[in-house]
């Protein structure tokens, strides 16, 4: 298959999928750019107007967008990097050792996927309002830490990437199992961990169900909860509104631009495994 | 299960031979060492393992049996710490409940119509992006873009492309000489329109996911089917499609359980108006409708109550989908 080279009319198609793509995204920057007399009018603004600046400095200081991205900042990189951790060290235990009871645990890791997240919500408000932590940022922080997907992710790379005598070599050494994790498991999953650092930092970030439930507006929301203050009209400038989600794509959007093969390569790597 | 020693042959060669327990000749420092050696290695990957778990716990398994107990209950979010015991009552008003039928009808439209044509899209993309492509990396980056698309940012921007009065949609239909279409109020136009969102969401996503899987299928198939004479649509139909069989049906599994969940774009197509999926309810989906019932009115107990029909619904479809593989792996 690889043999067969596209013809001309697969590269007009591709091109027709790539505009479909790209263009809700590009059409927000123009909107962002305009006002929203100009938004209600026939037909649309097909290239970009003078108003950026003006509409970004709206969404950042009446939306509180420093704020929500900073907040958003944080809770996508905790979870990003407490996901990575905890998911190197379970899934190397499952690829790598053995004890008693791992088939089963790790069949309880997968079947874990299949909870829909709505079945946990209301004990899970109930939990975080006994402990006070409604609109405070570790209500969302901490039960996303964890995650399934991880663990299997990870260990499907180091049951092929971690070769045994490295860890057998390292033992006879006399290394316990921390040093064995240190300078044995942790160099050998560093790609793999990267490609989930950033599938975890994207997902986090978009995370929405959870996030709305759990912070409001007037504590400190994500940008995702921020936008729905957008969306809900307290400011009900057309313009501005996108100019809000505007900054909440654009850090995701560069993540994209510069790590945008390894993202494509992790996810094709989960998919043929998974 | 084996020994953990046997398994890890270089232990016993060693600082654990078991002559520096038995034999007395071991200084205690080497018995010390030896015995903490074999107890890392026989604990060390539980607590590996354990943060998941633990996690898993508190956050996952535990509101899970709880939400079960809160659906026997009437509890108001205002005040979630009083629970007044009413047995099934939540289920059997669930069951009379008109929103709670429209909510699993549209929530069943809504699947059919975002899952079905983005499946078949990301099927045919996949293949075009299995072909000797020049800026092959580009094209696949370029269509993954809208995976990084937050829900709440491509909602608002749908809304405003599918407006009535100066949507780009309608401005569109209108140039080519259809008729405007009331997106948000119309009952089929609005599921489109709430589909259109999903689709252009995953599509990139899923053609990754099966492109991944064509590359796993054999060239050898290819050829023999290019000796006989298949054409590349038979080849795709009769050597793709059939390969690729267990990932789409992991693809129609993934799509049907995130669809079953569908929240963030119905909340927000409705604009400023709220929870109730449009003015008639004509795009609340089930997700929906647990929100409206547990965060705007406020009645914990029938949230619990929604949530477990909907794991409910979700375990049939699983019953069915494993019945329906199980048929065709016979044949």
């Amino acid at each position: 298959m690889r043999a067969l080279r596209a013809g001309r009319l697969t590269y007009v198609v591709l091109a027709l999928f790539t505009a479909g793509s790209l263009f809700p995204l590009v059409w927000t920057a123009i909107a962002a750019s305009r006002n929203s007399t100009r938004l209600a009018q026939t037909p649309p603004p097909f290239w970009f107007g003078g108003n950026l600046g003006r509409n970004l400095r709206v969404a950042w200081t009446d939306a509180n967008m420093g704020e929500a991205l900073l907040n958003t900042v944080i809770v996508a990189g905790t979870v990003a990097a407490g996901t990575v951790f905890f998911s190197t060290l379970a899934g190397f235990a499952f690829a790598k050792l053995r004890f008693r009871g791992s088939r089963p645990l790790l069949a309880l890791v997968i079947g874990t996927m299949l909870i829909p997240p709505q079945l946990s919500v209301v004990p899970l408000y109930m939990l975080i309002a006994k402990l006070s932590w409604t609109d405070r940022l570790q209500a969302v922080i901490l039960p996303t830490l964890v995650g399934a997907f991880g663990v299997f992710f990870m260990r499907q790379y180091l049951v092929h990437a971690l070769p045994m005598e490295l860890i057998e070599a390292a033992r006879t050494d006399g290394a316990s199992s921390l040093r064995v994790l240190w300078h044995v498991v942790f160099p050998a999953a560093r790609p793999a961990m990267a490609v989930l650092g950033m599938l975890t930092f994207v997902m986090a970030w978009n995370d929405f169900f959870w996030p709305i439930v759990a912070l409001t507006q007037n504590g400190s929301p994500t940008v995702q909860v921020a936008l729905t203050g957008l969306g809900r009209g307290y400011i009900p400038d057309q313009s501005v509104i996108m100019a809000g989600a505007l900054l909440g794509t654009l850090p995701l959007l560069a993540v994209f631009l510069v790590f945008g093969r390894q993202i494509v390569g992790g996810i094709m790597q989960g998919a043929v495994k998974g | 299960m084996t020994d953990e020693t046997a398994v890890l042959s270089p232990s016993t060669v060693g600082p654990e031979r078991p002559a520096a327990e038995g034999g007395g000749r071991g200084r205690p420092g080497q018995v010390w060492r030896s015995r903490r050696y074999r107890w890392d290695l026989r604990w060390s990957p539980y607590a590996f393992v354990a943060p998941f778990f633990l996690f898993f716990a508190a956050f996952g398994l535990f509101p899970l049996l709880y939400t079960g107990w809160a659906a026997l209950h009437q509890v108001e979010l205002t005040d979630p710490d009083s629970m007044t015991w009413v047995g099934l009552r939540n289920f059997t008003r669930l069951w009379d409940d008109e929103f709670f039928w429209n909510a699993l009808r549209n929530t069943v439209t809504i699947g059919l119509l975002s899952t079905v044509p983005q499946l078949a899209i990301a099927l045919g993309l996949a293949h075009l992006l299995n072909y000797r492509l020049r800026g092959s990396a580009f094209f696949r980056v370029a269509v993954l873009t809208p995976y990084a698309t937050s829900v709440a940012a491509a909602t608002l921007v749908f809304v405003l492309l599918f407006g009535r009065d100066y949507g780009m949609v309608n401005w569109a239909l209108s140039a080519v000489g259809f008729e405007a279409v009331d997106w948000q109020n119309g009952t089929f136009a609005s599921q489109l329109a709430v589909s259109t969102i999903v689709i252009w969401r995953w599509t990139g996503y899923n053609a990754l996911i099966y492109l991944a899987a064509m590359q796993a299928v054999p060239a050898e198939l290819y050829e023999s089917a290019a000796l006989d004479g298949a054409s590349r649509w038979q080849q795709f139909l009769h050597v793709t499609v059939p390969s690729l069989r267990p990932t789409i049906f992991f693809t129609c599994v993934v799509s049907t359980i995130g669809a079953t969940q569908l929240f963030g774009e119905p909340l927000l197509f409705n604009g400023g108006a709220g929870a109730t999926g449009g003015s008639d309810h004509q795009f609340q989906t089930l997700g929906l409708y647990l929100y409206e019932q547990g965060w705007v009115n406020l009645h914990l107990g029938r949230a619990s109550a929604i949530a477990w029909a909907m794991f409910l619904i979700l375990l049939l479809i699983a019953g069915a989908a494993r019945l329906l593989r199980g048929r065709k792996d016979s044949r």
